[in-house]
């Protein structure tokens, strides 16, 4: 071998040889674990678009109560674009005034039913309750109802993105 | 601490003897980097599965669903095409290496007594190793990879007797389809797997127990493998590991056009390490094709399994190893004869370049061609690219990835935010006529095609884009589109000179008596580049 010479001694080249096994190792591993990493963690590239979906009909929708509206909307979910159902629960306050309300509960995403007796949203999974605007009654719950971006254009509600707030 | 822990594991598993034993292997003092191709290719198998299992957590195992899962992975995921990248041309590498490692144990002769087993697994190591590579191809669901499997599954069937039974097997009786799919899936992500984790587990044991093949006269002390050899391997390893990461960085890895079975334009084309068996098909006709598809492949696989049987003398020093040399050099030349055939053979459009024949541009009709044409004049290629590198703010047009109707690209032109709400695309003002040429033109892109049209020369676009105004197509055919009420285009250099069909313009009557065509008073500019481009038909 070339660099059997004198010069080194046999414990010396044992050191090198080492630290080239763990240097490049480490090298290699790190080219293949951050890409990875990346790949696995990073959102996809394309962002969502906003998207108006028409839900339901104002004029036939009773003031002060819950109501759930069923409507399709695209999903864009990963190579997939899906026209799926979804719902949300609708109170209309006034003629210019309605909230949407997310069909999950903010625990841990069961769908929750109205009680129209007691006028409440209960979740049936950990008894979470919700009043008409979506505060938590009592439940383990640990922030209100999430609501749906809304926007009125004549009789027509619309929906837009759910919108998470932090407890 | 550290060492109550160590002294915990090594009595309660002897983990660390078992690991001491494997590295201070003796290995003979001859040992050395010729030495570490076995090495590279577990390291080359590592990676392969590593990447496929990253891939699989972003791949819809059936087809269709597959190709756009494959899209979304180069598209839209950030280090995707990366992963992918390392995946494809590591299946390449992989045989690269397999093979090369074939080579030095066979010009070693390290595969004499009492190797012969060590061998013959590594025979069907590479087996296996093709047999990913086979199944694989078939998994992005494009063209390349659908028409290449019908080729695969019908010469399967060639196989006397058993032919029948073995496209049952590869589920593709009635042509490729969902159970082709499924079975190849399977293979490639379960079955092979497993079989070649056992066979490297029984390669690797079986090399340990007869120790690395020492060359003839080698009775220097013995040395250990860990660190000289280890350090050795990984140099190696690294070498390779840039070759292969510098190409996935580099080379975006294909995906065409989703597989279509009515495209009778695709020209199916294996992966270029089975181009030899493809080539080798050309010389067998009729009745003897079987000689080439089924017999001689298998008889060269029993060749390679009993080498070591049939090269029986004594050991002897690598250099005087002239026959097992011969036959690698015969093997190789001949190897790279017949692939070179098939690449040479292989007709352009299936690597996506043109040289020699009509260019692609040429098979436009007029309205497409003219369609460039705006498409310069507009200046889209400020936001959008035609296949080629490079990130601009609006999609790369050769493959976006939703194809879109011509209705719905004219109203997406005249305004951009109804159809696509938020995006920063400004409104085209071109009439309609011209909208729809250029919505011509990019239905007719795919990545095949972009780069050659995105260079289409300006002279003949612009003679398309005189025709167009014209509507010249009102009354002639260019490449089978218009109407037939004038005579067909194209061959009209063949017909006429230059300087009839420039007068026959200014004047019909004179030229042609009784013809219905109205005289065009084209500005000199016009008629000069209609007339070169009608020419060039």
């Amino acid at each position: 071998m070339s660099f059997q010479g004198n010069s080194r001694t046999e414990p010396d080249r044992r050191g090198f040889h080492t630290a080239v096994i763990y240097g490049l190792g480490a090298i290699m591993g790190l080219a293949m674990s951050l890409p990875a990493a990346v790949y696995l963690l990073f959102p996809p590239k394309s962002k969502k678009e906003d998207q108006w979906v028409e839900a339901a009909d104002l004029s036939k929708l009773e003031t002060g109560v819950a109501e759930e509206v069923v409507f399709r909307r695209n999903r864009v979910d990963g190579w997939k674009v899906s026209s799926e159902k979804t719902s949300a629960w609708v109170v209309k306050k006034s003629d210019t005034e309605v909230v949407a309300f997310a069909p999950q509960c903010t625990h841990l995403g069961c769908a929750y039913r109205f009680d129209e007796r007691k006028k409440q949203f209960n979740c049936p999974c950990h008894t979470s309750n919700f009043d008409l605007d979506g505060k938590v009654i009592d439940g383990p719950a640990p922030r209100p109802l999430d609501r749906y971006l809304v926007k009125i254009e004549g009789n027509k509600l619309l929906l837009g993105q759910v919108e998470k707030k932090e407890a | 601490m550290v060492k109550r822990i160590r002294h915990f594991i090594e009595s309660r598993t002897g983990l660390e003897t078992f690991v001491n034993e494997f590295l201070y292997e003796d290995i003979p003092a001859s040992a050395g980097w010729h030495n570490v191709m076995g090495s590279v290719a577990l390291f080359c198998f590592l990676v392969q599965a590593f990447t496929g299992v990253m891939l699989s957590f972003n791949y819809a195992a059936s087809p269709g669903e597959a190709y756009n899962s494959v899209k979304f992975i180069m598209t839209e995921l950030t280090g995707g095409k990366l992963i992918r990248g390392l995946h494809h041309w590591g299946a390449s590498m992989m045989i690269v290496v397999v093979v090369l490692h074939m080579v030095q144990v066979l010009i070693w002769g390290a595969y004499k007594k009492p190797r012969e087993a060590t061998w013959m697994v590594g025979v069907v190591l590479l087996m296996v190793t093709m047999a990913f590579g086979l199944t694989g191809y078939l998994l992005p669901w494009d063209n390349r990879a659908y028409w290449g499997t019908v080729v695969t599954t019908q010469i399967a069937g060639l196989a006397p007797g058993a032919g029948q039974y073995v496209q049952r097997l590869m589920g593709a009786e009635s042509g490729v389809g969902v159970v082709t799919f499924a079975r190849f899936y399977s293979m490639h992500t379960l079955l092979l797997p497993v079989a070649i984790l056992l066979l490297i587990a029984f390669h690797v044991y079986l090399v340990r127990k007869h120790g690395v093949a020492p060359d003839p006269g080698d009775n220097g002390p013995k040395g250990k493998f860990y660190p000289s050899q280890v350090f050795k391997d990984t140099v190696a390893i690294f070498v390779a590991f840039t070759v292969l990461f510098s190409m996935a960085l580099i080379l975006e890895a294909p995906l065409g056009r989703l597989a279509d079975p009515t495209d009778t334009s695709y020209t199916p084309r294996p992966d270029w390490y089975f181009m030899f068996l493809f080539q080798l098909l050309k010389f067998f006709e009729g009745p003897l094709e079987v000689v080439g598809a089924v017999i001689l492949p298998n008889l060269a696989i029993v060749a390679l399994l009993l080498a070591p049987f049939i090269d029986r003398g004594g050991v002897k020093r690598v250099g005087q190893r002239k026959g097992a040399m011969a036959l690698v050099l015969v093997g190789a030349i001949g190897w790279s004869a017949l692939t070179g055939a098939a690449i040479s053979g292989t007709p352009k459009e299936v690597e996506g370049v043109a040289t020699g024949g009509p260019a692609e541009w040429a098979h436009l009709s007029p309205e497409e061609l003219a369609g460039i044409g705006y498409y310069r004049k507009e200046n889209c290629s400020a936001c959008h690219t035609l296949g080629e590198d490079g990130k601009k703010m609006g999609p790369d047009l050769a493959k976006s990835g939703i194809r879109r109707d011509a209705k719905w690209m004219l109203e997406h032109f005249k305004n951009p935010q109804e159809k696509m709400p938020g995006t920063s695309m400004p409104p085209i003002h071109l009439a309609d006529s011209q909208l729809n040429a250029l919505a011509a033109f990019l239905l007719k892109l795919n990545t095949q095609n972009a780069k050659e049209l995105r260079d289409a020369p300006q002279p003949a676009v612009d003679g398309a884009l005189v025709y167009q105004q014209n509507r010249c197509n009102a009354c002639h055919q260019v490449n089978e589109v218009g109407a037939k009420l004038g005579p067909p285009l194209n061959g009209l250099a063949k017909r006429r000179e230059r300087a009839w069909v420039e007068g026959h313009f200014a004047d019909p009557q004179k030229f042609s008596p009784g013809t219905t065509m109205p005289p065009y008073r084209l500005a000199p500019k016009d008629l000069e580049r209609l007339t070169s481009y009608l020419l060039s038909l």
